[in-house]
């Protein structure tokens, strides 16, 4: 193991890591502790300068409660949910199929599909920016969730393929073959061979298209328009504006549209975290 | 010539096997991938070609189109008698500082990856917590880090004001610091996520070479760079893809935290080309498209030796 495990370490160094870590971590951590204060202070407290001290009295009820009954946060929240849910599911079930095609058989152009999959992801947005909009446009879904959400499926397809194609190609292949010779058709091994075994890698795809779609705002600027179809990262521009300069609200508003993804992290950290660092490890 | 019944036999027997199943295992892979290729096909790849005819012509996003040949090109890149837009101009240069500062998010994810990677009671919430960054949006991030850097009443300005440096009109309102401001905000869950790349990494390190490096004398530095780093390789790689392909896509921050002012100083391509084509200076389609085919090409160089290191891995697993 390195560094050195602790154990094995000077008494002297073992404490003062003991007391180092949570020092370092709430520096780390200190913008969000700065705005979590901040949403629980009240106005005035803003009004004397009193920016960055403890707040004068508690005032996170009326604030959270502001955002929630005073704007059109939730909303926002909403629409960000039912982009985000059906994308989910769209682009999961797209790449475990093409996945399969790609993992399990063997055809001439088995590798370019997937160099292509694995190029679009790379591509800058702006160079498919003007022609989505115009595609959107004509197919009246522009400012509709639904055009959102076709987009972002096809955009995340790459990703997913190329996760859920290695994480197929690793799975023990005579099983595959042991199915065949029993004579179970090719959509029966997918179904019913296949699948099963890939639960692990679909919720840590889940888990991460559910984080990236809910934080996207570039899409969400250039396809959406008002609170209508606005996903929530959009919608918080509107809301600032809204409540100009009042730091309380904006801070407290911020957070409820920072939320989802961070509950989902804890409830599924492992997934999450199997996930972003495929292929960090040989 | 004459088959013996008894070889022939056993597919005599199923003279129903219709032409799907003859040919089932060659058509499968197709019909599987028919639907995320037609998704792919009409949202990524052709838009790509659109983007590059569109870019040599004149367009509102509304009307006709008008071809124009390489005028964009030459107005944005001062072929010929102009001079190179100015904008552009900017916006390449800062795309240069966000892609080398950016990197720094290797590093430093490195150095907080092995200040944790420790078996001390409560290690696992201190990595998620030190995680936690990444998850966060960029436009809260952003919003986050203007707020820090408040002139007067920020905490930044504050904190320098002790040791006697002001900042003219805040980080952020200053054209000389803008755009490093929005890098550093933009680090900070850059670096979570490079640093969490070499947690899994440092994980795998195998402990037996590990000890036999130690020894042998080897520690610290030198430990690090002749065992350790080497054995962290496939983690380097990812943090160089995800980090550069960050770097060049930066906009969201941009966007919240100066739209690109003071004065357009923290333009990046990715942001001015975004403007040109759906600001309120009026949609300039063919122009804005121009930008993100030189962006495209820029991007292009990383791509192709990324492409080219998952090639070469693909073909040495065969």
């Amino acid at each position: 193991m390195f560094p050195k495990p602790l154990e094995k370490s000077s008494r002297t160094w073992q404490i003062s890591y003991q007391l180092l870590l949570p020092f370092a971590l709430i520096l780390w951590l200190l913008p969000l502790l700065a705005v979590a204060n901040f949403s629980i202070k009240p106005e005035a407290d803003f009004v004397n300068g009193n920016y960055w001290g403890l707040p004068s009295s508690f005032e996170a009820f009326s604030n959270y409660g502001r955002v929630f009954f005073d704007s059109n946060m939730p909303r926002y929240l909403l629409n960000s949910l039912f982009i985000t849910i059906p994308t989910v599911i769209g682009a999961v079930a797209l790449s475990c199929m093409a996945g399969f095609a790609l993992g399990i058989y063997k055809f001439k152009s088995n590798l370019p599909i997937f160099f292509i999959f694995i190029a679009g992801n790379f591509v800058p947005f702006q160079i498919l920016m003007v022609p989505v909009r115009d595609l959107t446009i004509s197919m009246n879904l522009y400012d509709t969730k639904t055009g959102l959400v076709l987009f972002h499926i096809a955009f995340q397809t790459g990703f997913c393929t190329l996760f859920m194609r290695n994480f197929i190609r690793a799975l023990p292949f005579p099983l595959i073959e042991a199915a065949r010779v029993e004579g179970i058709s090719e959509w029966r091994i997918f179904l019913y061979v296949v699948l099963p075994l890939m639960k692990p890698a679909l919720a840590a795809l889940a888990v991460l298209i559910f984080t990236f779609i809910w934080n996207d705002y570039f899409w969400a600027v250039v396809l959406t328009q008002g609170p209508d179809a606005q996903p929530v990262t959009a919608g918080i521009t509107e809301f600032n504006s809204q409540f100009r300069a009042a730091y309380h609200l904006m801070s407290a508003g911020s957070i409820v549209a920072a939320l989802p993804p961070v509950v989902m992290f804890f409830l599924m950290q492992k997934h999450f975290i199997a996930g972003l660092t495929l292929g960090a490890v040989k | 010539m004459s088959v013996s019944p008894a070889v022939s036999s056993p597919h005599a027997s199923l003279p129903e096997k219709g032409w799907y199943k003859r040919n089932e295992i060659a058509i499968t892979p197709w019909l599987f991938l028919m639907p995320a290729m037609i998704f792919f096909t009409i949202y990524v790849i052709i838009p790509i070609g659109q983007s590059f005819w569109i870019s040599f012509h004149q367009w509102d996003g509304l009307g006709e189109k008008t071809w124009i040949g390489t005028a964009n090109y030459e107005r944005l890149l001062g072929w010929g008698d102009q001079n190179m837009d100015r904008k552009f101009e900017t916006s390449f240069w800062n795309n240069l500082r966000w892609l080398v500062l950016y990197l720094l998010a290797i590093p430093a994810g490195l150095f907080i990856a092995l200040f944790l990677n420790q078996t001390v009671r409560g290690i696992r919430f201190y990595k998620s917590m030190f995680f936690f960054p990444f998850v966060i949006s960029q436009v809260v991030v952003g919003l986050v880090f203007g707020w820090f850097y408040l002139p007067n009443d920020g905490l930044f300005d504050i904190i320098t004001g002790w040791v006697g440096i002001d900042v003219k009109g805040g980080v952020l309102g200053n054209p000389n610091t803008a755009t490093y401001g929005i890098i550093a905000a933009g680090l900070w869950p850059q670096t979570a996520y490079c640093m969490i790349l070499y947690l899994t990494g440092l994980n795998a390190v195998d402990p037996e070479q590990v000890e036999a490096a130690r020894l042998d004398g080897a520690k610290g530095h030198k430990m690090l760079w002749y065992v350790i780093l080497p054995q962290l390789k496939p983690a380097t790689f990812i943090a160089f893809v995800v980090t550069i392909i960050g770097a060049l896509r930066s906009f969201d921050l941009i966007s919240v935290m100066t739209n690109g002012g003071p004065f357009g100083s923290t333009r990046v391509l990715s942001f001015f080309m975004f403007e040109e084509s759906l600001s309120e200076f009026g949609f300039r389609m063919g122009y804005g498209a121009a930008i993100a085919v030189v962006l495209f090409f820029l991007m292009l160089g990383f791509i192709g030796y990324f492409l080219y290191s998952m090639y070469r891995d693909e073909k040495g697993a065969h």
